[in-house]
């Protein structure tokens, strides 16, 4: 019965492991997400163009097939010899900017057209009026999808223990192994990914009434 | 509808500011700009008034590219209106703007719309800008409301921020798309005022309004428009008296009636 208690240093590892993948990926999808969504609303057409392609790419891809991508395409192509975690952070962050991009670009819109007009009638670039007058006013609409978005991306990084990257769910498969009883091992398991990912809806809620406060 | 030859008979020999040559503009299937050619010389106050839907708005957005045109040219200064780029921004902030529905930076108190313009476009230092943002509010009789937010001010008090923050760029032509439409009647008289003050200084002003009072008192040129064309150009007190076309006649009718 004692699953967790004997296996702690394992459960551990995956528990790290995880936080650690998802904290990676979620920085690299933020930040892809972030700028493609300002190429989708950018005045130049290759731009618009790119980030389209980017977006209907990676958001109708199945994350396995980015994996096996990952794994098995990239290293003999373009970087032969990077660690499964790296590879992991790739499809993962690639994968999610996707729909980051798509939250941001719906917060954009909710910002009256007339920030943008009254921003650039001052003078200010495209790179200017997006980063401070658009994007600080579209966090707020953006907060609550993107909490949702940073779920799916703690319960998505359970993929990448499929391809030996240490991760959480993937202790469940060593202990099987080992023979112990599954069910137990599940419910451990599932109750680490519960306080993973109610800590962030946790954060972003707390996000979310600073923002308004801000007001 | 009778049109009547236009005459510029203020623009005179002043230096021109801003001209229009021919400028067209389609939305669509509406012809909403047609062969509009209008010289605004340094330190005119030109008022352009016409029934809604007449053009007069896209014309004022036109002057500072937020509407582009399909053809002709629209010249600042001698330049004539880059394409969208580091170069129109450069143009833009020697144009000033003030629209309809303030517009003000939303997420910035009072103090930082005044300063964002000059410290992140024209590189002015923050105290310098600071200063400089405090003298202007105070002018536009603001100054004790510069640490709150837009949305804690009035209609009118946001508009005076507003042109503030236009005038801080040190701009060379002001641009006024209907600035007191959207205010509540017993604010519009403190928006007028600082605009008067500003006229009276010598500021190139287009200012697209209903307030006949202003266009009496502070215009040099009233230009009416209706149906996307300039109808008449005369000085205010020609045009009020003894307007000249008939569809401006028809129009003055209309608003002196109640």
């Amino acid at each position: 019965m004692n699953v967790l208690l004997d296996n702690f240093a394992l459960f551990r590892e995956g528990f790290l492991g995880t936080i650690s993948l998802t904290a990676t990926s979620a920085v690299l999808a933020l930040v892809l997400g972030v700028v493609i969504a300002g190429f989708r609303v950018s005045p130049v057409p290759p731009l618009r163009a790119f980030g389209a392609a980017w977006v209907t790419l990676l958001r109708n891809t199945p994350l396995v097939l980015l994996f096996l991508i990952a794994f098995f395409i990239v290293p003999m192509v373009l970087f032969p010899g990077m660690s499964t975690y790296l590879l992991g952070v790739l499809a993962l962050g690639f994968y999610t900017s996707a729909f980051v991009c798509e939250a941001v670009r719906s917060g954009i819109n909710t910002v009256a057209v007339g920030q943008a007009e009254a921003a650039r009638s001052l003078g200010m670039t495209f790179g200017q009026t997006l980063s401070l007058i658009v994007l600080p006013q579209a966090t707020r609409t953006v907060v609550a999808p993107m909490s949702s978005i940073m779920i799916a991306l703690t319960k998505n990084s359970a993929i990448a223990g499929a391809f030996s990257v240490t991760e959480l769910f993937g202790v469940q498969k060593d202990l099987s192994d080992m023979g112990y009883n599954i069910m137990v091992v599940f419910m451990w398991v599932a109750l680490a990914y519960l306080v993973i990912t109610f800590t962030i809806s946790g954060l972003f809620r707390l996000l979310e009434r600073r923002l308004e406060v801000a007001r | 509808m009778s049109e009547v030859s236009v005459t510029k008979d203020t623009a005179g020999a002043a230096e021109p500011l801003v001209v229009l040559d021919n400028v067209n503009k389609h939305f669509g299937a509406l012809h909403v700009l047609q062969d509009i050619d209008l010289t605004i010389a340094k330190g005119e106050v030109v008022v352009v008034i016409g029934p809604s839907g007449s053009g007069k708005s896209t014309l004022c957005r036109t002057i500072n590219r937020l509407e582009t045109i399909d053809s002709g040219t629209i010249t600042v200064d001698g330049k004539p209106l880059p394409a969208e780029g580091r170069q129109l921004a450069k143009l833009r902030a020697d144009v000033g703007m003030v629209f309809q529905s303030f517009n003000l930076f939303a997420h910035k108190t009072v103090l930082e719309n005044v300063t964002l313009g000059q410290i992140k476009v024209r590189r002015t230092p923050k105290a310098e800008a600071e200063k400089r943002a405090r003298e202007l509010l105070d002018r536009v009789g603001v100054g004790n409301q510069a640490d709150k937010y837009p949305a804690q001010l009035s209609g009118g008090q946001q508009q005076r921020v507003a042109i503030a923050r236009a005038l801080a760029m040190g701009p060379k032509v002001m641009l006024f798309d209907e600035p007191t439409s959207a205010l509540d009647p017993e604010m519009i008289n403190e928006v007028l005022e600082v605009m008067q003050q500003l006229a009276s200084e010598g500021m190139t002003m287009v200012v697209v309004t209903h307030e006949m009072g202003f266009a009496r008192s502070a215009a040099n040129r009233v230009v009416f428009m209706a149906d996307g064309r300039i109808v008449e150009e005369a000085t205010p007190d020609q045009f009020f008296s003894n307007p000249r076309s008939d569809r401006a006649k028809d129009f003055l009718s209309k608003i002196l009636q109640h």
